[in-house]
């Protein structure tokens, strides 16, 4: 990228401090999904594992029964609900629900497209996805 | 030569005798002959109406004249002295210093914009891509040419753009932008919320054309929602809403 | 192909996945998750075939929506023509290789051959 163009670059697109939780949502959300592509990615060679019979499972699936094995699918989990829930509200908000309807703004002019069925909606998501997350960790610790 | 004089001190409504002062942070960076910008300090003067302007007027009036800032209006009206303060991007003009509950004010030029010098950018990239989503109405007919016909609107019809018109193209929901801020190809939230003004206006024939111009693969998709543009519009302008209700024309939702 | 249509699958995929995967995910809860993941188990979920089916849905449903999600990021993150193309190409490519991969391992437990 050109210096001469002023860019914030990928520090000032990832930075979720200076515009409220909507651009946290916008960040969690990408970053998210990146998260669960590549633990996509690798969930399918996991399971290729089947292929070399029950010895090949059983050797792979001892790798990941472990304790840092189960905090990271804990952590796959919120990632999961998060995405989930929150492209939900980003795919309603695409759609045009929820994001109020055009008016002549008064002053000191909020924005009615950033109102509280939205914030509730990111909230919900990053609730949801920590009762997940606790969910998911008392199902695989108390096994 | 002492009418300009009178004319200076005019400019500047805060008076050096104020009892409480602020350090006002201005970047410098010339990109002729500077490598980096960095920051010069002047203790200013201000009461609680004074503004981040005023505030920079008063730095070029008594301390350093060198300095580079765009402005005219100094209203809120004109666009022309967005620029980054303390860390957010806002009209110099139409920030008061008291509304920033901090004695340091930093300012810097917008984000995403080329610098011409110090807090003044460049806004051709802004002027072309709002000229590319064709801001202007589009029909084959005109109510120039014929006496009988005029472009009749109910309030209803003029309120589903009229929010959209108040944009000042001051470039601030651009220097916000996540998208914005790595892309330098993506249309960008000002253009998009016009061309939403344009389509919704029930006088125009040009959607589809304007359509076309947004489905690229730089253009409406890479609005993800993240509402910052609106957050930072001084005109209530709102251009995340615009963006969502222009996308439900392309799916479907809308036509 | 047009961008809108390229994100109307987008979400298409993401909708359907959603779905999909609750019943994939449901399935390791019921009967334990342990015991779920065992051998027999899971080799057992591969031969009966809708549940394969689901599988193989799964597969290209999230290689669909992920890779163009990655696109969509990488061609945010840079700009050029040769840059562009080779991420689109490129995203395509491992959505290929991806549902190929995956494909390769549903097909062979289901016809029998581990």
């Amino acid at each position: 990228m050109p210096q001469d163009e002023h860019r914030e670059g990928i520090k000032g697109m990832a930075n979720p401090s200076r515009y409220g939780i909507e651009r946290v949502a916008y960040w969690l959300m990408r970053l998210s999904g990146l998260g669960l592509l590549a633990y996509f990615v690798a969930h399918i060679y996991e399971t290729s594992n089947i292929l070399r019979g029950q010895v090949g499972w059983d050797e792979f699936l001892e790798l990941t029964q472990t304790t840092e094995g189960h905090i990271f699918l804990g952590i796959v989990i919120a990632m999961c609900v998060f995405h989930t829930v929150n492209g939900i509200r980003v795919m309603l908000g695409h759609g045009g629900v929820g994001i109020g309807k055009p008016a002549r703004p008064d002053y000191p002019y909020e924005p009615a497209s950033q109102n509280y069925r939205h914030k509730i909606g990111i909230y919900s998501a990053i609730l949801l996805a920590a009762i997940a997350m606790m969910y998911g960790l008392a199902v695989m610790f108390g096994e | 030569m002492a009418q300009i004089s009178s004319i200076a001190n005019e400019q500047t409504s805060t008076p050096l005798s104020s009892s409480k002062s602020i350090t006002l942070r201005i970047s410098r960076f010339n990109p002729e002959h500077d490598g980096s910008s960095r920051f010069m300090e002047f203790s200013v003067p201000v009461e609680k109406w004074t503004t981040v302007l005023e505030a920079i007027l008063e730095v070029k009036k008594h301390f350093d004249h060198s300095v580079a800032v765009r402005y005219s209006c100094r209203q809120a009206t004109c666009g022309s002295c967005g620029m980054i303060i303390n860390g957010k991007p806002r009209l110099a003009c139409f920030t008061k210093i008291s509304e920033l509950n901090s004695d340091v004010i930093t300012v810097e030029p917008m984000n995403n914009f080329p610098i011409i010098r110090d807090l003044a950018v460049k806004f051709e990239k802004l002027f072309d891509t709002h000229q590319k989503i064709k801001p202007y109405l589009i029909r084959d007919d005109t109510e120039l040419v014929s006496d009988e016909k005029e472009f009749l609107q109910s309030p209803e019809e003029v309120e589903q753009y009229i929010q959209f018109a108040n944009c000042i193209k001051c470039g601030l929901c651009n220097s916000a932008c996540p998208t914005m801020a790595t892309d330098s190809s993506f249309i960008g939230p000002q253009a998009l919320a016009q061309a939403y003004r344009y389509v919704a206006d029930s006088r125009d024939k040009g959607k589809d054309s304007r359509l076309k111009i947004i489905d690229d693969s730089h253009g409406i998709w890479r609005c993800h929602f993240a509402g910052s543009c609106s957050q930072v519009c001084p005109k209530g302008v709102d251009p995340a809403m615009g963006i969502q209700l222009l996308r439900g024309y392309l799916l479907g939702f809308r036509s | 192909m047009k961008e809108s249509t390229i994100m109307k699958i987008h979400y298409g995929t993401a909708l359907a996945a959603v779905a999909l995967v609750a019943v994939h995910i449901l399935m390791r809860l019921m009967g334990g998750f342990a015991e779920s993941l065992e051998y027999e188990n899971v080799l057992a979920n591969y031969k009966f075939v809708p549940y394969a089916a689901m599988l193989e849905l799964i597969l290209i449903l999230l290689s669909v929506h992920g890779f163009n999600g990655l696109r969509v990021i990488l061609l945010e993150l840079k700009q050029g023509r040769i840059y562009e193309k080779s991420v689109s190409y490129g995203c395509l490519a491992a959505m290929i290789g991806l549902i190929a991969y995956g494909s390769r391992t549903i097909i062979m437990i289901n016809m029998g051959l581990v």
